[in-house]
């Protein structure tokens, strides 16, 4: 009886995560349907509570006022601009949770003060879901501490990169694969095991170690798609399908997510991997802007082109994010349409440092959704445009995408922004961006540069087309 | 393998079609919300820690259970509070624009 209230509460928890995910399919919905799924998690833990091999709660509850502590101030109170880390962040913790949930079986096992001690043939099968787990889990927890690291900018966000890099990662892919193997030959090696969980933690390392800020947005979908594998990994190792099911979703969802980055971003994963983008041999573009004049602008100026502009295209990038300029570019826009003018956003896919990046920001500003528009969605709309505002973007709307094919983005889709009638660049210096090539639209004859902070600049340009 | 081993196989395949199905049409404006969401979801793996933390299989594992249950936790909490912050954020905007006070740029 006990059991089969435990298992119907997984089962509505599986229904729920399913509903809850389909319900981000649509903006208005999700909310609700993200309620629902709450509830079904909640259903989960407290059937997990009725679980008849718990015997004391003491400890339980410990860690269940730990994490409510620790996790409520990282819901409510993190900045939607510190939104990459904190996402890379809670995948190490759910990484962690995975590893070590595996590491406790396995010593449950065979260490422990009673050990099982179960027959080889029953344990392949569950030692191989235990190997996935904690080597996903491990290589996870270490390779999103890095990237938090590398968002939250106490490591370089630049690639580290040395000789033999990748001679090194395959060596220590194939003993963690070798290990592996044993381990499942014979499950209970504890030398495997554990030089199996240790190596799976340095390949984390060095799998972001070379990876550049602008190609984060990739590196946290895999590692999304990561835990999730380790999650899964943990439902087959005890043998709990709600877990399967969740991680499935999660991993899905994170493969998705990263193919969806790498295409736009016209490369591959392995590309993104061991590529270290902007630092092989400096393969810089043949076109350096030798001679090539680009034209400034006064915010006056500015402020006249766009006070009076009947279309305006707004691009943002990571330059926005940093700035933390999202409300004044809200501002600015609505001072436009107040007087007269169209005011829509387009958003390139990996624009900013994760998925949706650029949406979030925005969204916290007030901007509606229905103004923001995806790349293909918008792509033929510049050339009716007006003015084009490109606020710290720079790889997304570089022309060399197109027409070189020297360049390192060469291939990659991009904003058409140069099809716009004038186009404004808010920008800090002349200094390439994080690719390091040079960006062509900045010396075309219809971009004017609006050089400084993009904050200051853009409260600046609203304060000019008040007076307008 | 035996036939749970099976079982568990189908249920992993079937579930990994939904949600890919199901992830495909989500646009990307909810990119980040859908990573935070799948976050709070793989949480579920407290339940797997709990059993660790409370089923008495010697120090070691329940010290490691406990930890688990507290990551774990951290990623369920934090993760739907921060899920629902978001999406309260995504407003259409086809009535009048909200009325917002200019403020210092938070």
């Amino acid at each position: 009886m006990q059991e089969t209230i435990v298992q119907l509460t997984y089962l509505t928890a599986s229904v729920l995560f399913i509903l809850g995910l389909r319900s981000l399919t649509k903006p208005d919905d999700a909310r609700r349907g993200m309620q629902l799924a709450a509830l079904g998690m909640l259903l989960a833990i407290v059937g997990t509570l009725l679980h008849q091999e718990i015997l004391t709660y003491t400890w339980i509850v410990a860690g269940l006022i730990i994490g409510t502590v620790v996790g409520y101030p990282l819901g409510q109170f993190v900045p939607m601009t510190a939104m990459p880390q904190r996402i890379a962040f809670s995948h190490m913790f759910g990484a962690l949770a995975a590893t070590l949930v595996g590491v406790g079986e396995f010593y449950h096992m065979y260490q422990g003060e009673h050990p099982t001690n179960p027959s080889v043939a029953d344990t392949r099968f569950k030692m191989a879901a235990i190997g996935f787990e904690v080597m996903f889990g491990a290589l996870t927890v270490s390779g999103s501490f890095m990237a938090f690291g590398k968002l939250q900018e106490f490591i370089t966000g630049r690639p580290i990169t040395f000789k033999g890099q990748n001679l090194l990662n395959g060596l220590l892919f194939v003993a963690a694969s070798g290990c592996f193997g044993w381990l499942i030959y014979e499950p209970s090696n504890v030398v495997a095991f554990y030089s199996m969980v240790t190596i799976a933690f340095a390949i984390g390392f060095m799998l972001v170690l070379p990876i550049g800020g602008a190609d984060m947005p990739v590196v946290v979908s895999l590692l999304n798609a990561y835990a999730g594998l380790a999650a899964a990994a943990t439902g087959f190792a005890i043998g709990n399908n709600v877990l399967i099911i969740a991680g499935a979703l999660d991993g899905a969802s994170g493969f998705i997510l990263s193919m969806i980055m790498s295409k736009a971003m016209n490369r591959s994963f392995a590309n993104v991997l061991f590529g270290a983008f902007g630092s092989g041999g400096g393969a810089a573009s043949k076109k350096t802007a030798d001679g090539m004049v680009a034209k400034s602008i006064k915010a006056e100026d500015a402020a006249v082109l766009l006070g009076y502009a009947g279309k305006v295209i707004v691009v943002p990038g990571y330059g926005m994010a940093v700035a933390q300029a999202q409300h004044q570019v809200r501002e600015l826009a609505e001072l436009i349409e107040k007087k007269g003018g169209e005011v829509k956003y387009a958003i390139h896919p990996v624009a900013g440092r994760m998925p949706g990046h650029m949406n979030v920001l925005l969204a916290e500003a007030n901007v509606p959704y229905d103004r923001m528009y995806d790349m293909e969605e918008i792509n033929d709309q510049f050339a009716e445009c007006d003015v084009a505002i490109v606020i710290g973007a720079n790889d997304v709307v570089n022309p060399a995408a197109k027409t070189d094919p020297g360049s390192p983005i060469y291939g990659m889709p991009i904003l058409r922004v140069s099809e716009a009638k004038s186009v404004i660049v808010l920008k800090r210096s002349m200094n390439t961006g994080f690719a390091g090539i040079e960006n062509e639209l900045f010396f075309d004859e219809k971009t004017s540069m609006l050089f400084g902070d993009a904050k200051a600049s853009l409260s600046k340009l609203v304060s000019e087309v008040k007076q307008l | 393998m035996n036939t749970t081993g099976f079982m568990q196989l189908y249920i992993f395949i079937l579930a990994g079609f939904v949600g890919f199905l199901m992830i495909s049409r989500v646009p990307p404006l909810l990119h980040t919300p859908l990573m935070a969401a799948t976050n709070a979801i793989s949480g579920i793996s407290l339940v797997g820690s709990i059993v660790l933390a409370g089923g008495q299989y010697g120090k070691l594992p329940t010290i490691l259970g406990v930890i688990a249950v507290a990551c774990a936790m951290t990623n369920v909490v934090g993760g739907f509070i921060i899920t629902d912050r978001m999406l309260n954020m995504f407003k259409r905007g086809d009535k009048k624009p909200p009325v917002t006070k200019p403020d210092g740029g938070a």
